[in-house]
């Protein structure tokens, strides 16, 4: 049998996406000229419509709806037993209450865009504005414990006496740290298309869980979802932020219904910071206590997020310091601050990625307070089984990805001592940071069968936003049937196909891929079995939810790297230029190795956003996200990613799954950001904690050197 | 072409071409409604009825069944809709429609020699130069004019010259490795865009 899982092959999606043949949500063509929506915004972040007067608006021209609250029929309400939010009922104008700037207070729809958008501006309203609560920093008192976190993660943790292992510490750090609001901004604006038929409803909508969609479609519209189909072959992009639907769909599928005809609605890019949650901005308390000799003995990580008071959303901050560094008193808790702000979302790496931030920062600072390697701080710390679980780890590799990104990266020639190294007029500095990432399992089913002309046809409900599944299902599929990988057609995102939960937290690629193996296998004992009568034999494989396998009752699962960055800082202006970035990586067996690669420089990518670029700026008046676009809220472009690579080393975890892979799409990201502030640490010697690092926060603390 | 252009100016210097010192007379007015435009995309002669507030953009998208053609923003900040205007790129969200008369506008679809993709596509498949591929025709259209612009010098130069183009994906090495292949093919980075 030929090995094809592995392979660096190119996308199999490639042609269609160069040539712009790959038609995302907004873009179907084939089912004729349909009308446009406009969502209007509340302009206020906390009050009640006190008069809407849409007749200016309706008589516009080609306009043909405008729904408000007054008229809206009847929606689900909010189910919190439903274990991801992803699947609740959403209601959008279902009432006169303003809960947070932005929120939709009308869709206007008429024959055109221009027409929907003109019409938009012209519904008229009186807000009663009621006091709110926007400030994050000056409702620290207001923190209060969840009941959980995502996925009913426990809130707190304790192990041992970290009052008394801290007290009686060496060598103490006990810092705070705090990360802004971050928003995904995939490059697809979130995009509907309802085409009702009768009283069905085709949705074609940018989502990362089919499944998903239909459940929140079906139980805000109160309707069967047999009756709601979803289409989404093509995903531009997510990072969280399309784990859920959003307005754009419910008010899509809203206006469809009672227009009888197809409707489509997209968020414009300024909406999208208002109506999709952003990554809760948080502050994170970090104690760590060692001995001289480096080794932990107290660890404590304790993070305030901020929340909507409806709707919780507990980003798990501080859940990997459970799993991470070894030491016999450590503790963690979650606490929530009310805002009156949109819920908090996932973005890319929920938990990881702040939480990380502030971990491995400090980790740093004590490497500096011990005068020790950060490398070999972390190495002397290095568990054996999982901290607090007990548990022997699956397949950990922390040290050989830190041992490996040094020797590649010639971490030898970091500057001993910071702000000690110039390149002109740069002061040049190192720093590293080791990551985790929490390799999750989800149910997931796939479908194969043999055509008549030989070719193998893989049925998923699974979405590829980028991630490569097309291509890894593809391989997967032609290993398991000893097929070249030109006679294997992968079919993705339609809710008429097998259910899964789709892609996000990292478990998309694994859940379906061994869905698909195991329906591969089941396929060729049949054919075995048929003999001849090979056509129309199909097969199913499936995966089950890691809460019902034993293997994550018995193992800790994860997936692991180390980063390394070297920073330029001005000397005058404290201008902070990434000069180069080696990320080392192990997430068990690697399915494509150009797709894992292209994965986790992403990753890496966003993580130099967060260290050094990306914060969503609330005004604390009004509740707006003030720097709503992509001129404002800067995401790294071309000119901040110099030289950058990731280095998989590529291995295989028994107890992950029949493949032995894990999902690596947020493995990039963690640490990252941190490896970065290390290095402005190292070329300037100003550590600062409040991400992220702008010029303004280092020009201060910069050395005086000649002039 | 000027040097110190902006790589991603949407429009003025593009649409108006030419340069011409001299005062124009007053244009007709037209519009509100819907007003007839001749214009050419990919080579072939287009008549449409389109209000003058639709941008080139909603043109290409809603109008004529080019979606290859994205938008990502609708204010210039982006990239994604990077076409070119008589063989210069600009934002096609920042361009009205109707400024295009008589002009030759060039989208994705337009770059491949019929089934056979242009030698940039090709090297963003090979690259992996993309991974949504939401952004991936602006990136392709901006790396094609970036070579005939003369801007593929350095890795530093085109690190700027295409940072009009974001990819929230982050494929920034790649797309570097794919015009660098192209750009080297060539024996430089001087050839005619298309």
């Amino acid at each position: 049998m030929a090995t094809m899982i592995g392979q660096p092959i190119n996308r199999v999606d490639g042609p269609l996406k160069v040539s712009g043949q790959a038609t995302y949500a907004y873009e179907h063509w084939e089912l004729g000229q349909p009308l446009y929506g406009f969502i209007v915004g509340a302009t206020i972040g906390k009050g009640r419509i006190a008069r809407i007067d849409t007749a200016r608006a309706e008589r516009a021209p080609g306009v043909r709806l405008v729904m408000t609250h007054r008229d809206t029929p009847a929606q689900g309400a909010r189910d919190e037993s439903v274990l991801l939010e992803y699947w609740r009922a959403d209601p959008a104008l279902n009432g006169p209450e303003v809960h947070h700037y932005g929120e939709p207070v009308a869709l206007v729809v008429a024959t055109t865009f221009e027409q929907a958008r003109a019409a938009a501006s012209l519904v008229d309203i009186d807000y009663a504005l009621e006091p709110g609560h926007f400030d994050f920093a000056a409702r620290q008192d207001q923190a209060y414990a969840p009941k959980w976190l995502i996925l009913r993660l426990p809130t707190d943790s304790a192990v041992g006496d970290f009052d008394a292992g801290f007290g009686a510490a060496a060598v103490k750090i006990d810092q705070r740290y705090t990360t802004p609001f971050e928003f995904s901004q995939p490059m697809e604006p979130n995009a509907c298309l309802v085409v009702p038929h009768g009283e069905d409803l085709t949705v074609y909508v940018s989502t990362q869980i089919v499944d998903a969609a239909r459940a929140k479609i079906a139980s805000t519209l109160q309707i069967d979802p047999q009756r709601v189909r979803i289409v989404s072959p093509y995903v531009g992009g997510g990072f969280g932020s399309k784990l859920g639907i959003h307005a754009e769909a419910i008010l899509a599928a809203l206006a469809a219904r009672q227009l009888s005809q197809p409707v489509k609605v997209v968020m414009t890019r300024q909406q999208i910071f208002q109506l999709v949650g952003p990554r809760p901005t948080s502050s994170q308390r970090v104690r760590l206590g060692a001995g001289r000799d480096g080794r932990l003995v107290a660890i404590a990580h304790e993070v305030n997020m901020h929340t909507n008071p409806r709707e919780e959303y507990g980003e798990p901050t501080a859940v990997m310091t459970r799993s991470q560094y070894a030491a016999p008193n450590r503790l963690t808790r979650h606490r929530m601050v009310p805002l009156d702000l949109q819920r908090g979302e996932d973005v890319r790496a929920p938990g990881e990625a702040p939480g990380l931030m502030a971990i491995e920062s400090a980790m740093d600072e004590l490497a500096v307070a011990l005068d020790l390697d950060p490398i070999e701080l972390r190495i002397r710390n290095e568990p054996t089984v999982d901290p607090e679980r007990g548990v022997p780890f699956s397949d950990r590799r922390v040290v050989e990805c830190l041992r490996e990104g040094a020797r590649r990266f010639g971490w030898e020639r970091r500057p001993a001592k910071p702000a000690s190294v110039r390149d002109g007029q740069w002061l040049v500095g190192y720093g590293m940071a080791a990551a985790i990432r929490v390799h999750p399992q989800a149910p997931a089913k796939a479908r194969v069968r043999m055509d008549p002309d030989g070719n193998a046809v893989v049925q998923t409900d699974m979405t590829d936003i980028g991630t490569g599944t097309y291509t890894i299902l593809t391989q997967v599929a032609a290993e398991a049937l000893d097929l070249p990988i030109d006679r294997v057609r992968v079919e993705l995102g339609d809710s008429d196909f097998p259910v899964s939960w789709g892609s996000g937290g990292s478990w998309g690629a694994c859940n379906s891929s061994t869905a698909v193996h195991r329906a591969c296998k089941a396929l060729r004992e049949k054919l075995r079995v048929a003999g001849n009568q090979r056509e129309g034999v199909e097969a199913e494989g499936e995966i089950a939810f890691m809460m019902d396998d034993p293997n994550y009752r018995n193992y800790s699962i994860h997936t692991y790297g180390a980063h390394f960055a070297e920073v330029g800082v001005d000397v005058d202006t404290a201008e902070i230029r990434l000069r180069r970035m080696l990320g080392v990586f192990t997430a068990g067996r690697i399915l494509n190795a150009k797709t894992a690669r292209s994965q986790l420089i992403g990753g890496m990518t966003f993580g130099v956003g967060m260290a050094l670029l990306e914060a969503a700026v609330v005004d604390t008046r009004s509740g707006a996200f003030v720097n709503h676009d992509l001129a404002e809220y800067l995401v790294p472009v071309h000119a901040d990613i110099p030289q950058l690579d990731a280095v998989l080393l590529d291995g295989f975890d028994d107890k992950a799954n029949v493949l032995g892979a894990k999902g690596l799409g947020e493995l990039g990201i963690c640490g990252a950001g941190a490896s970065i502030g290390n290095a402005v640490f190292n070329a300037t010697g100003v550590r600062v904690r409040d991400f992220p690092i702008t010029l303004e926060k280092v020009l201060p603390g910069l050395p005086v050197v000649d002039v | 072409m000027s040097k110190t252009q902006n790589p991603n100016s949407a429009s003025s210097g593009g649409v108006h071409g030419g340069g011409a010192a001299t005062v124009a007379a007053p244009l007709p007015m037209r519009g509100p409604g819907a007003v007839e435009a001749g214009l050419s995309v990919n080579g072939t002669a287009r008549l449409v009825q389109i209000e003058p507030r639709v941008s080139l953009l909603d043109l290409l998208r809603e109008h004529l069944d080019l979606t290859g053609t994205k938008k990502g923003c609708d204010h210039g900040t982006c990239g994604a809709c990077t076409v070119w205007i008589d063989g210069r790129r600009v934002l096609a969200c920042l361009t009205l429609a109707l400024v295009c008369e008589g002009r030759e506008v060039t989208t994705i679809e337009g770059l491949a020699k019929g089934a056979e993709l242009h030698p940039m596509q090709r090297s963003f498949i090979t690259h992996d130069a993309f991974q949504c591929g939401y952004c991936t025709p602006g990136q392709i259209m901006s790396a094609v004019a970036l070579l005939a612009e003369g801007h593929a010098s350095s890795d530093a130069s085109i690190r700027e010259w295409m940072s009009g183009n974001i990819c929230r994906c982050a494929a920034y090495p790649n797309i570097r490795a794919a015009i660098r292949e192209i750009r080297d093919a060539a024996g430089g980075d001087r050839h005619a865009a298309g």
